[in-house]
């Protein structure tokens, strides 16, 4: 149809609008100058910053026990995986050796963490496509979630549990059973996601074919994630570079071929099953120990380099950190997954209504202070 | 019990006691118009809270239930709230279309509700052509919209007007013809007659399957013309902002609001009275006392609002092709053929009369 | 997995890619000292042409950039290119720096991976390192207004740093 328009005589002219960054389906301060023709989008501009807080500036400043709090404020809903993130480099930096209880118990709650950012999302996700009731469904699971953090670590969102050398102090005595409760109770929940939303005829018909990314796009875009695995790229790092337990759970990685929305759709699904096969295998096993090693009050990272990438709920978040010897990193990068996400929106919207765009960047499941840091 | 439900007899003779004839007319229609206004504003506030109570119910939280008993009074307060609002604008718009817009659609639905028989004497005005009244009155909201869009000088707002504009001229097709097909059963447009011809069974039962496909028809058709989801195009908010009323606040952001809450009541009471036998008791059980056909006509009526409500908290929302692609090339053709079956139907005699 | 079968078999280490690399191009420097990565520096005019032999090369096949960072040494000014290959899933580093301050230059890579597009947008708001033959090289998170570039050591803005 778009075709038929563009060859016809038909004389249309595209204008320029403004989404966000007020815009319910932007879900922050992003803003998208959007040139449409029509209900087509011709071009999609993100215009980025206006959450910027310069981390990586504030990094250079402070010590590296404080930039782990910096980072659960990036990309708020992996917020543990954040913190796992600077804690892994600044360790290998000083080659401890992080006891077995610190290594289960931090997979742990990054796999429960990716539920709740899953859920969310899953919520959030049905809004945009018009179908209201998922938001509660989704909230209703995150919540047990957040309550088993609040209990163990005192917040919900920014949980700050992780430091350098290990754990902020030990889980709560009733982490272990409160956890299975959950997976018990969300293991009957999850198939409900399917009923209400995977099912449906309009909700398919709105994700098939829409946002479509081929492999090599997605590599070349730096997709990660859901994202890169909905279209085909096998781009896991708990598989190609595990950290933490990660190496001592099996797990499939969820991959879809399609590219499409409903392929990032299904991957992020598949992921909840995953994350919680993950939780079973560890939730029994937590080797008893300590939670912490012992660091000097002030951190010094030896000259050179240090790199660490995770898997957040987002895709692959990046830490590079150089250091001068000093208290002080030199320079701190984190290369965040929603960045390189939000990049390629405009290569998967163009051409495609307003209604795809939305449900596009739905899919591409974007945090803005993760792209703007 | 002795109430005369026939308010417009009752109200013309209260006034012409005392006042001549032409006066007294005049005066019955005003206070009519009165007392429907102030109904179904009280309604269309309550529909909004059934809403919400629905909503909460399918989404596994309580609803308002702070403000008076079980949150009753929840909408009177944002009612309140919303006189209360200051009235913004954009700085370029086209005052005088940006402040008509809201009073043509909050007029025109709630000149739909004149020739409802909610009972078999409580109708204000029984226009021998109801149906007819009804599909062009429920057209007009449509303008009010479009209207609105245009005149709030904002891309959003114009976005939704147009997807309006679309919708509407599009599914109005389909609302009419489900209609006609009826319409074919009953030899009449007049909704009392309507009514009275269902005596010998719901137009539902007597229409059988072509009544059905009416039916559906019609309730799809139906909750597209008020723009609720899953049609919610015009205001799609994930996409559009608020679409057409992005620009609009206080009162007349109100007026859009209880229009959609009546239209979706005018939507549900034409089905009732079409389909399901109006104020008439299911097999005539409270036949003996008239005035509880008005307890029928609202308790279907509700039932139907329920379903609408229903579609609205479960399913997402269409794309606007596929909004495009649904009427044009599936409920139109197949409404069409419906058509030819009812005539047939109705030519061969196969309906089933009790 | 086969996946995994796949990256032992084809794997290169650091001297393996460094004998390879290095016959490509004479005068690239190799260091593996303080990374865990090996690194390589190279000359802003030889980087396109070195980036996207890594990239096409079977061998080496690096088609993931999944860092570009900017970076101020004090003196110099530089990027530096993490690249991965999804295929064999070895890891190499590659860095280009001058002492153009003023006036700082390299090569796009953004028709090499077209991620670096909003990279190097960063790279630029930030550091003002510019990029020749990017597509469309104007601030992205900064207004366009703004003076400095905030993230080079030299910055100064008494009224939003707290310098401690």
């Amino acid at each position: 149809m778009d075709t038929t328009i563009a060859n016809s005589n038909f004389k249309s002219e595209e204008y320029f609008i403004n989404m966000g960054p007020q815009h319910p389906a932007t879900h922050g301060v992003l803003r998208l100058l959007l040139t449409i023709d029509g209900e087509i989008i011709k071009k999609v501009e993100p215009d980025l910053g206006y959450i910027h807080r310069s981390i990586e500036k504030m990094c250079e400043r402070d010590s590296y026990q404080q930039i782990v709090h910096l980072t659960d404020r990036m990309d708020y809903l992996s917020s543990h995986i954040n913190n796992e993130a600077v804690c892994l480099t600044v360790e290998n930096a000083l080659q401890l050796e992080i006891p077995d209880r610190v290594k289960v118990i931090r997979t742990i709650i990054g796999e429960l963490t990716r539920i709740a950012s899953h859920t969310l999302w899953w919520g959030v996700m049905g809004m945009d496509v018009g179908a209201l009731t998922t938001y509660f469904y989704g909230f209703r699971d995150r919540e047990m979630i957040n309550d088993i953090f609040e209990e163990t670590c005192g917040a919900r969102l920014t949980m700050n549990y992780n430091i350098p050398g290990g754990l902020m102090f030990d889980i709560h005595p009733n982490f272990v059973k409160r956890t299975k409760e959950f997976i018990a109770h969300f293991k009957t929940k999850l198939p409900e996601y399917d009923t209400l939303l995977t099912g449906n005829v309009i909700f398919q018909k709105r994700m098939k074919g829409v946002g479509v990314l081929t492999k090599e796009d997605a590599i070349s875009f730096g997709a990660s994630g859901p994202v890169g695995r909905g279209s085909g790229y096998s781009c896991d790092v708990r598989k190609y570079h595990p950290y933490s337990a990660l190496d001592k759970v099996t797990f499939n990685e969820a991959l879809k071929t399609e590219g499409d929305s409903f392929a990032r759709y299904q991957v992020r699904i598949q992921e909840m099953w995953e994350s919680m096969s993950i939780i079973e295998q560890l939730i029994d096993n937590i080797p008893e120990g300590d939670v912490q090693v012992a660091t000097n009050a002030v951190i010094k990272l030896p000259k050179g380099e240090f790199y660490q990438k995770v898997e957040t709920a987002r895709g692959e978040l990046g830490v590079y950190i150089n250091s001068t010897g000093t208290k002080n990193p030199y320079r701190v990068k984190f290369r965040s997954p929603g960045f390189s996400n939000l990049s390629l929106l405009n290569h998967i919207a163009v051409g495609g209504k307003i209604g795809d765009l939305v449900a596009s960047m739905a899919t591409l499941d974007l945090v803005i202070p993760d792209i703007d840091r | 019990m002795n109430i005369s439900l026939n308010i417009t007899k009752t109200i013309t003779e209260l006034l012409s006691g005392f006042m001549p004839e032409g006066a007294a007319n005049i005066g019955a229609m005003v206070t009519i118009a009165l007392i429907y206004l102030a109904i179904f504003a009280v309604a269309g506030l309550y529909l909004v809270l059934l809403e919400r109570k629905v909503a909460a119910w399918f989404q596994l939280r309580l609803g308002p239930n702070r403000v008076g008993p079980w949150g009753l009074l929840q909408t009177m307060a944002d009612a309140l709230k919303l006189v209360s609002k200051e009235l913004t604008g954009t700085v370029k718009a086209d005052k005088f279309l940006y402040n008509l817009a809201p009073y043509f659609v909050i007029v025109s639905s709630l000149m739909a509700l004149a020739v409802f028989p909610f009972t078999k004497e409580f109708q204000a005005f029984d226009i021998n052509i109801g149906i007819f009244f009804l599909i062009a009155i429920s057209s007009i909201g449509v303008i009010g919209i479009l209207l609105g869009g245009w005149a709030s000088n904002n891309k959003f707002a114009l976005i939704g007007a147009m997807r309006s504009g679309v919708q509407t001229i599009s599914y109005e097709l389909s609302v009419g013809l489900s209609l006609l097909t009826m319409v074919l059963l009953t030899g009449t447009l007049q909704l009392s007659e309507i009514v009275e011809v269902q005596k010998n069974g719901w137009l539902i039962v007597q229409g059988h399957i072509p009544a059905i496909i009416a039916f559906m028809i019609y309730m799809i058709a139906g909750t597209a013309e008020t723009n609720r989801a899953p049609f919610d195009m015009v205001e799609a908010e994930s996409e559009l902002g608020a679409g057409f009323h992005t620009e609009y606040s206080g009162m007349k952001f109100a007026y859009f609001f209880l229009a959609e809450f009546i239209n979706m009541f005018i939507i549900a009471a034409i089905a009732t009275t079409v389909f399901f036998g109006g104020w008439l008791s299911p097999f005539g059980i409270t036949e003996s006392i008239p005035w509880l056909g008005v307890f029928w006509f609202i308790g279907k009526t509700f039932l139907l609002v329920f379903l609408m409500m229903w579609f609205r908290w479960t399913f997402p929302r269409l794309r606007v092709d596929q909004l495009l692609t649904l009427e044009w090339k599936y409920l139109l053709p197949l409404n069409l053929l419906n058509i030819i079956l009812m005539a047939v139907i109705v030519w061969l005699n196969l309906t089933i009369q009790f | 997995m086969d996946l995994m079968k796949d990256f032992k078999t084809e794997f290169m280490t650091n001297e393996a890619l460094q004998n390879l690399i290095s016959s490509w191009i004479p005068e690239l420097e190799f260091t593996e000292e303080g990374s865990q990565f090996l690194n390589i520096s190279v000359k802003p005019e030889q980087l396109h042409q070195l980036l996207a032999q890594l990239k096409s090369n079977t061998e080496t096949s690096f088609d993931y950039l999944f860092c570009l960072t900017g970076m101020d040494w004090g003196k110099e000014l530089g990027v530096i290119y993490h690249l991965e290959s999804t295929a064999h899933r070895h890891i190499i580093v590659v860095k280009v720096q001058t002492e153009d301050r003023e006036n700082p230059t390299f090569d796009s890579v953004c028709d090499i991976w077209r991620t670096a597009e909003f990279h190097e947008r960063e790279v630029f708001d930030f550091f003002g390192i510019k990029f020749n033959n990017h597509p469309n090289l104007k601030r992205l998170f900064l207004t366009d207004e703004w003076e400095g570039f905030p993230l080079r050591k030299d910055y100064v803005d008494e009224i939003n740093m707290v310098i401690k």
